[in-house]
């Protein structure tokens, strides 16, 4: 299989309204016969679903969660960006499209990014008109800020909570439609695998959390909205229930997973504390804009802070980059704390933290407006640790925050199967090898409302789709599988719990595809994986049976997952030899320790074809052409 | 530290229930209340007992799934914090601690601490947004809004559903959660067309899922772990009475 960007031709500025009239569309009184999946209820999820059944398409919307409120679209802090210029400081949709090309260290589609940078400001109308609390002006306009180290102040928010905020706007479209008979909410139902007919993708398998039951759901086309994998490193800032189950079965069906080894880490997280955290807290990067980030020049030092004195103080982050300091981007930021504290000068019981001191600015600024600023941060970090970050600095280390691969999607946000649509953190394709701030919910809300709409109506216009119901073979051997890997699971009563084969995976990716990879380590993850997943299972223990809830059946088919798509993902790490926004190998480096992009023999995206477990998959290569923005080396120095 | 838990254990709807005593042993002060759940849940797993069920997800407090009651309190003793960010360093060696879900006719208990809240998710499909299609929005800022409104909008949206609310009140009533929804779309312009039908339906909805009534005790507001104001159920309750009196629906 052969996979073909489908970006339609001509200047980039005018691919979308091009491809817009050109798209067939499907007649009004022939949507209702065309049912969809959708599955997740995040940002990209529950507009997607919303959307497409406000255009006549019943749809049938599906989360693990309780309520499609809870997806974890809601935990984002910063906000949202839009080229709208409302400041007047010179921003424009180009601008905008520029940056993230830019930012995303020239690894992603320059078609789809311009169109997310055309389409973000519909999407801040679309929020506002739903009753979207953004923070506004006195005078009753919009309020903006700069984010994320961006030259204009382009990003939307509503306090710390925008992703909250986005969400239940999302979310109440969402119940509207659920309420007029047009959307089918199935709460606490986990989609288990994918069905393909023809070629097609025509629906899923699943089960209900509560009732045990296995259940079959045929649709037109599927649409998947679920998230990323960071919770391959078990240790991240996602929800703990955030998992690769949807889309690696789909993988493992026949999509394409693209640039896995994309991931990112956030500088400004709260540390590990022991052998029993279960996740880890992110706090907004706002912070590094009065917080100093440095440790003790000398290895080992284990005075407390404030007894360190000034001469004996590293500034790293200012010393290695004066021109931008602690506002340095978050892959530099994060793995400068991570040289620190593999040179032995981390801080803190672990070693495995640096700090992020607040004294001059406090001294400076006087402690009043420090927390009219930070002051829910602040707290926060109070409960947390149990110390006052008013008196002595906070700790912060990095943990995985966002992966910017996912399956792999064509223009209209299909994958090579045809009917399968991937939408959000998902799909692998807006924001190359780096996510900038603030656009995140951007791109989720950009697939969801404005994107799919379109584009899953012209393959529904264009394709012969055949008339058929659950009774099909295919959903019988597909949920005829599904049910023998959960009694595989059942059955095999070991001494080892899914969590401790999880929290195991974790180090081994955090150790071997983290924040710095080799060769050596990758080489040493791939061994170290395939041997954990044997023992997984020969050891592994679940209680109970499928009948009804069973939390532990849950997370092992998950934790079985993550422990078959950790091997793609070095894989992936392995193959790219250069080192490029959130993938940075140790091998490709400048003399100074910079990133060393290689774009002669790596500006494709890496797409890659499951062929069995422990098998090595294929690499199919989309090549990337950038005709708008001049491929650049990144400099913060 | 040591501890000893009183945890309510119920396999399923059905089942009556009962409460059950669990030794939690070595517990570091630096643990989330989660996290010495999920250390007593390894080690009820290895005595081959089912762990103990609990809803949860992001754990950084803003999803709104954590739900137990702890001591009596809903998300345990700690002011705007909910389950998921309260520390073991609020407990002392040796304390007794209590563990039960959210009590309430409107949310049957699924298994242990898990509980059915469906019927908040009932109430908002009622009329707890604003009726816009996806494309049919005016330039955002073609419909200003105050600074003053715009946070006291803020103030109320600011709700993660979790319940709290109704697990505190003795009536076990939804009236907080449901103003607070009242009230964000309320206090903004872009609510107004619906003002009316949507207190009216919202209300009908809480009434009918079987959550009782508000006495004015308050227990929600002190139990929010987001601190929504109960001034928001003086601000529903006056545009009910309005819209019962007036509307033509």
């Amino acid at each position: 299989m052969t996979i073909q960007s489908n970006v339609p031709s001509g200047p980039v500025a005018e691919a979308w309204d091009k491809h817009r009239f050109e798209m067939k569309l499907v007649n009004p009184a022939n949507k209702r016969k065309h049912k969809l999946i959708v599955v997740g209820s995040g940002l990209a999820g529950a507009s997607a679903a919303a959307t497409l059944s406000e255009l006549g398409y019943p749809v049938d919307c599906f989360c693990f969660q309780d309520s499609p409120r809870r997806a974890h679209s809601i935990a984002a802090q910063g906000g949202i960006n839009a080229a709208k210029n409302y400041q007047n400081d010179g921003d424009s949709v180009y601008r905008l499209f520029y940056d993230t090309v830019k930012g995303g260290d020239f690894r992603s589609r320059e078609a789809n990014v311009h169109r997310l940078a055309q389409v973000s400001v519909d999407i801040i109308d679309q929020c506002a008109a739903q009753g979207v609390p953004f923070a506004r002006e006195y005078g009753g306009n919009l309020a903006n800020r700069s984010f994320g180290g961006a030259q204009v102040s382009r990003t939307f928010y509503a306090r710390g909570q925008t992703g909250q905020q986005l969400l239940l706007g999302a979310y109440s479209a969402l119940s509207k439609q659920i309420e007029a008979g047009a959307v089918t909410m199935h709460t606490r139902t986990e989609m288990l695998d994918l069905v393909i007919i023809n070629g097609q993708a025509r629906g899923i398998i699943t089960r209900n959390l509560i009732t045990g039951e296995i259940e079959r759901h045929v649709a037109d086309a599927v649409i998947l909205a679920t998230g990323g994998y960071g919770n391959v490193f078990y240790l991240s800032t996602n929800a703990k229930g955030c998992n690769v189950t949807a889309t690696w079965r789909a993988a493992k069906k026949g999509a394409y997973f693209a640039n896995p080894c994309y991931t990112q880490f956030h500088p400004t997280c709260i540390p590990v504390t022991g052998d029993h955290q279960s996740k880890l807290t992110l706090m907004s990067e706002s912070l590094r804009n009065d917080g100093r980030v440095w440790v003790p020049k000398e290895a080992g030092d284990k005075r407390p802070a404030n007894d360190i004195p000034e001469a004996e103080r590293d500034y790293y982050l200012e010393r290695k980059y004066p021109a931008f300091g602690n506002l340095v981007p978050r892959d530099i930021a994060s793995r400068s704390a991570k040289e620190m504290c593999d040179a032995g000068r981390g801080v803190g019981e672990t070693g495995l933290a640096v700090y992020l001191d607040f004294a001059d600015a406090i001294s400076r600024l006087g402690e009043d407006t420090i927390r009219a600023r930070y002051g829910n941060l602040f707290d926060m970090y109070n409960r947390i640790t149990g110390e006052n970050p008013y008196k002595v600095p906070m700790r912060i280390f990095p943990a995985c925050h966002y992966t910017m691969g996912g399956l792999w999607v064509d223009y209209n946000l299909m994958s090579n199967v045809p009917g399968l649509h991937v939408l959000g953190e998902a799909n692998f394709s807006d924001h190359g090898a780096n996510r900038l701030g603030a656009s995140a919910l951007m791109q989720g809300l950009s697939d969801g409302y404005f994107v799919i709409p379109y584009t899953v109506g012209n393959y529904l216009a264009t394709n012969d789709i055949e008339d058929l119901g659950t009774d099909h073979a295919a959903f019988d051997e597909a949920e005829n599988a599904v049910r023998e890997k959960m009694d595989t699971l059942l059955s095999i009563n070991g001494d080892r719990s899914v969590e401790s084969f999880h929290r195991e995976l974790g180090r081994i990716m955090w150790d071997g595809c983290g924040l710095e990879r080799t060769k050596e380590s990758l080489e040493t993850a791939l061994t170290k994986i395939a041997a954990l997943r044997d023992e997984f299972w020969k050891r592994v223990r679940v209680m109970g049976d499928g009948e009804g809830l069973n939390r532990s059946l849950e997370k092992a088919g998950q934790v079985a997952d993550f422990l078959e798509f950790a091997e793609v993902m070095c894989h992936d790490a392995l193959a790219r030899e250069e080192s490029c926004g959130g993938h940075f190998r140790g091998e490709f480096q400048t003399p100074e320790g910079e990133a060393l992009r290689d774009d002669a023999n790596f500006c494709h995206v890496a797409a890659w074809q499951f062929n069995g477990v422990g098998t090595e998959p294929t690499l199919h290569k989309e090549e990337l052409s950038f005709d708008n923005v001049k491929l650049t080396t990144r400099s913060y120095k | 530290m040591n501890l000893t838990l009183h945890v309510w254990r119920q396999k399923n709807a059905a089942d009556k229930g009962s409460w059950e005593t669990y030794n939690a042993k070595d517990i570091s002060p630096d643990m989330s209340f989660l996290e010495m759940l999920d250390v007593v849940n390894e080690g009820l797993e290895e005595g081959g007992t089912r762990p103990i069920s609990f809803d949860h997800d992001c754990r950084e407090g803003i999803c709104g799934m954590c739900s137990m009651v702890i001591n009596g309190r809903p998300h345990g003793p700690q002011k705007a914090t909910t389950t998921c960010q309260l520390h073991m360093r609020s407990f002392k060696d040796g304390d007794s601690i209590t563990i039960e879900p959210w009590r309430a006719k409107a949310f049957p208990v699924i298994q242990d601490l898990t509980v059915d809240r469906s019927s908040f998710d009932t109430i908002i499909q009622a009329g707890g947004y604003i009726s816009i299609r996806t494309g049919s929005a005016p330039d955002a800022n073609a419909i200003p809004v105050g600074k003053v409104d715009a946070d006291k909008a803020m103030n109320a949206a600011e709700c993660i559903g979790c319940g709290a609310c109704v697990a505190a009140c003795k009536n076990a009533s939804a009236m907080l959660f449901v103003s607070a929804k009242v009230s964000h779309l309320a206090q903004l312009p872009q609510g107004q067309a619906e003002r009316e039908r949507r207190v009216l339906n919202m209300v009908a909805t809480m009434d009918e899922a079987g959550f009782g009534n508000c006495t004015n005790t308050f227990e929600c507001e002190a139990a929010c772990p987001k601190e929504i104001s109960v001034s928001n159920i003086a601000l529903m309750n006056k545009d009910y009475l309005k819209a019962a009196l007036t509307s033509g629906e």
